[in-house]
């Protein structure tokens, strides 16, 4: 015989440790088995959008800065390969090649800040979020020898990058790219084949490959269900084609297999580095563009591989100095639509676990 | 009441004067003792959890921080106390008092000397036992008290969690009574000639394990697991009655640190040193294995520790119940090193046999 229950509702957040942000659920919950939820958006709304339609196309770089604040390099860097496209403004060899070494460096810091903070939904205290960020201060001080800042960067440029590269860059970056596997080995072996994070996060919160395809998911969560799609591979931007590296895969599409796939790709951009560092040609690092840009009327979309999905900014120009449309396809908003389908079923402290894994940004999701 | 029945025989002649006054001064010490080395607890795990987690953990006031939970006590006293305006006052005002309480009661019979404890009470053991699961009623009155959702589900959880882990605790003590023919802790530790982690190597397992969910510890502290419901049962607590909350976590770790030292490290006993350091030593030990399993695994979901406490320690604890029965009846008190190296081969084989038939993954629940 059933005992009659009744589910109640639960709010978590927009005030949550684990909301990584002022997200909020509205579960409903029976027991403890998650019946419905209800994602409530918009906590973080700053109208960027709007308000890059009234900034020059070079002022809105900052503003980039602040979608994804924990991956600001990538934002730029999408952003200003958009204007570039719309412009048809060339971008000299070693600003390329900068770009990426930049842009892979980014995308281990944000990595390593979306696993650590999965672990820490998954309830492992404090301490494997701690190693990484760790070694997520040693890239934000390569960032800080490049452009001054550790946090919104404002670095790419519009046909380049700020500055060329300072002379103790190569070698400080040399120490880390050597240093990184080791590390990465480290987190393997404190936390991968840990039984308790096995139970957790295998077979949890399974986000199907026709689904992960059907919601346009994109990065680590449509590759963690096994589709091999990488913006760097299928359209290769700046100077990928050149180099050499693999798209890590999961198989079920399970909270482990985004997190297998996040450190995987922490090693093949230690890899990208390394590639980029030996190609590094000498030359200019910016070409000269009009201080007030006028692109000719037309739009276009520039994509890459940010480190949380397919970052793309779409730009339409009326030939004045801002963008007549200025739209960001947030990778993680896009990656958030299947929460409810990934969270019915499982349990309370499961919902934090599969949300850690999708690995959101909240100012990037609400903008 | 047998506690007030008994007079301690164990006394020397010489201690000056009778029962009350034993009862004075034990109970005196025994509140000193608490406090002292909650402090000191509070401080060890706090700068050795900064250790694990690669920064340097509190150390501003006093010598190497050693002030800081003075700081911490005396910040908390003069917090405001903010009570739930639709909780159940009483209850709420209670439940701090009735989990202080039984966790200090424990104490009674933790012999820190030959023949040093408050009452030297035949049934020890038992006593420890029943006092201890008093505790979860506190727990329960915080988490209905309060009146929010977070803390009911935290309590429910304790509920459950800490009814099923008293079995196989309970289990886990009798192979030590068995062998050394008391209840009586002190009469334990005399009849440890060489400590009983040796002799029941499961036994101790057991126990260790469902200490740590009887005390909440990771990677069982589900009711309290900040990252899923915040801080559970005590999320609306504040000032001294969270600061009893606090204490109460503590006391119950020295509890337990006591009674594992008492029931399978050997209590007082060592050689060169006063038994009373030997003792303290002992707790301190047994206090950092448990600090230290909080800083590096994740925690459970409900469901799995349940699954554990049921499938996978029930089982173990009776089988150990049965092998130490057959070893105490059938082999001679002699053989005392051949039964250590059976049980350790015994505990080798059923973890073998556990780790390969005893899963904890899925879970989820169609709705």
């Amino acid at each position: 015989m059933a005992i009659k229950t009744e589910p109640f509702v639960i709010n978590v957040g927009p005030q949550h440790p684990s909301t990584h942000g002022v997200f909020r659920m509205r579960l409903t919950l029976d027991g403890e088995v998650i019946v419905d939820v209800e994602p409530v958006l918009g906590y973080l709304h700053r109208g960027i959008e709007k308000l890059a339609e009234g900034r020059t196309y070079t002022q809105n770089i900052p503003f980039t800065d602040r979608l994804d604040y924990l991956a600001s390099m990538s934002n730029n860097l999408a952003y200003v390969l958009a204007v570039e496209k719309l412009a048809g403004i060339p971008v000299p060899e070693r600003a390329e090649y900068l770009r990426v070494i930049i842009a892979e460096l980014q995308r281990i810091a944000s990595h390593l800040v979306g696993v650590g903070a999965f672990l820490n939904d998954c309830g492992a205290f404090m301490t494997p979020l701690l190693y990484m960020f760790r070694e997520r201060e040693k890239i934000l001080d390569l960032f800080e020898m490049v452009c001054g800042q550790r946090l919104t960067y404002n670095y790419m440029r519009i046909g380049g990058v700020s500055h060329d590269i300072p002379a103790e860059f190569l070698p400080a970056l040399d120490r880390f790219v050597t240093t990184m596997p080791g590390f990465i080995d480290e987190y393997d072996q404190l936390l991968a084949e840990n039984e308790i994070l096995l139970a957790r996060a295998k077979g949890v919160g399974i986000l199907p490959e026709e689904l992960a395809i059907n919601i346009s998911a994109s990065g680590p969560v449509l590759r963690g269900s096994g589709v091999r799609w990488d913006i760097r591979k299928a359209d290769p931007y700046s100077v990928y084609d050149r180099l050499e590296f693999d798209i890590p895969t999961g198989s079920v599409g399970d909270c482990y297999d985004r997190y297998w796939v996040r450190i995987q790709e922490m090693r093949q951009s230690v890899r990208i580095i390394r590639q980029a560092v030996e190609q590094l040609p000498p030359g200019e690092v910016r070409t000269e563009v009009p201080h007030l840009l006028h692109p000719p009327v037309g739009e276009a979309y520039g994509h890459i591989e940010a480190p949380k999905g397919e970052l793309g900014f779409y730009l339409v120009s009326d030939n004045s100095i801002a963008p007549y449309r200025f739209h960001v396809r947030a990778p993680t908003l896009i990656n958030l639509t299947a929460l409810r389908d990934m969270m019915i079923g499982w349990k309370v402290a499961d919902a934090v676990a599969i949300f850690g894994s999708i690995d959101i940004c909240l100012a990037e999701v609400d903008r | 009441m047998a506690i007030f029945n008994y007079y301690p025989q164990t006394l020397s002649p010489d201690w000056p004067g009778g029962y009350w006054l034993h009862w004075g001064v034990f109970v005196v010490i025994i509140l000193v003792f608490v406090m002292a080395m909650i402090m000191g607890f509070i401080w060890f795990e706090r700068r050795g959890l900064g250790r694990f987690q690669v920064r340097l953990g509190p150390n501003r006031a006093g010598p190497f921080g050693l002030l800081q939970p003075v700081a911490d006590a005396i910040k908390v006293l003069i917090k405001e106390d903010i009570i739930p305006a639709k909780g159940d006052k009483l209850v709420h005002w209670l439940a701090p008092v009735v989990a202080f309480v039984p966790a200090l009661m424990i104490f009674a019979v933790v012999p820190f000397h030959d023949g040093a404890l408050l009452a030297d009470l035949n049934i020890g053991i038992l006593y420890v036992v029943a006092v201890s699961s008093v505790g979860v009623v506190g727990i329960f009155m915080a988490g209905w008290g309060s009146n929010n959702k977070y803390s009911l589900i935290g309590a429910m959880r304790a509920v459950a969690q800490m009814v099923s882990y008293e079995i196989p605790l309970a289990l886990s003590i009798i192979g030590v009574v068995l062998i050394a023919g008391s209840l009586s802790m002190n009469s334990i530790v005399e009849a440890q000639s060489i400590p009983f982690i040796l002799l029941q190597p499961l036994g101790f397992i057991i126990y260790f394990l469902a200490a740590c969910a009887e005390i909440n510890r990771t990677p069982f502290d589900l009711l309290e697991a900040e990252s899923e419901i915040v801080a559970g049962f005590h999320i609306e607590y504040s000032g001294m009655k969270f600061a009893m909350f606090y204490l109460v976590e503590y006391c119950e770790v020295l509890a337990i640190s006591a009674i594992i030292t008492t029931l399978f490290l050997g209590g007082w006993r060592g050689p060169l040193l006063p038994p009373f350091l030997w003792f303290l030593i002992k707790v301190f030990g047994v206090f950092f294995l448990i600090f230290w399993v909080r800083s590096t695994i994740p925690r459970l979901r409900i469901d799995q520790v349940m699954a554990f406490a049921w499938k996978c320690l029930l089982p173990l604890a009776l089988i150990n119940l049965v092998i130490t029965g057959i070893e105490v009846i059938a082999l001679p008190p002699a053989l005392l090193w051949t039964v250590m190296f059976l049980n350790l081969a015994i505990v080798v084989l059923l973890a073998l046999l556990w780790s390969k038939f005893f899963r904890l993954g899925g879970g989820r629940v169609e709705v």
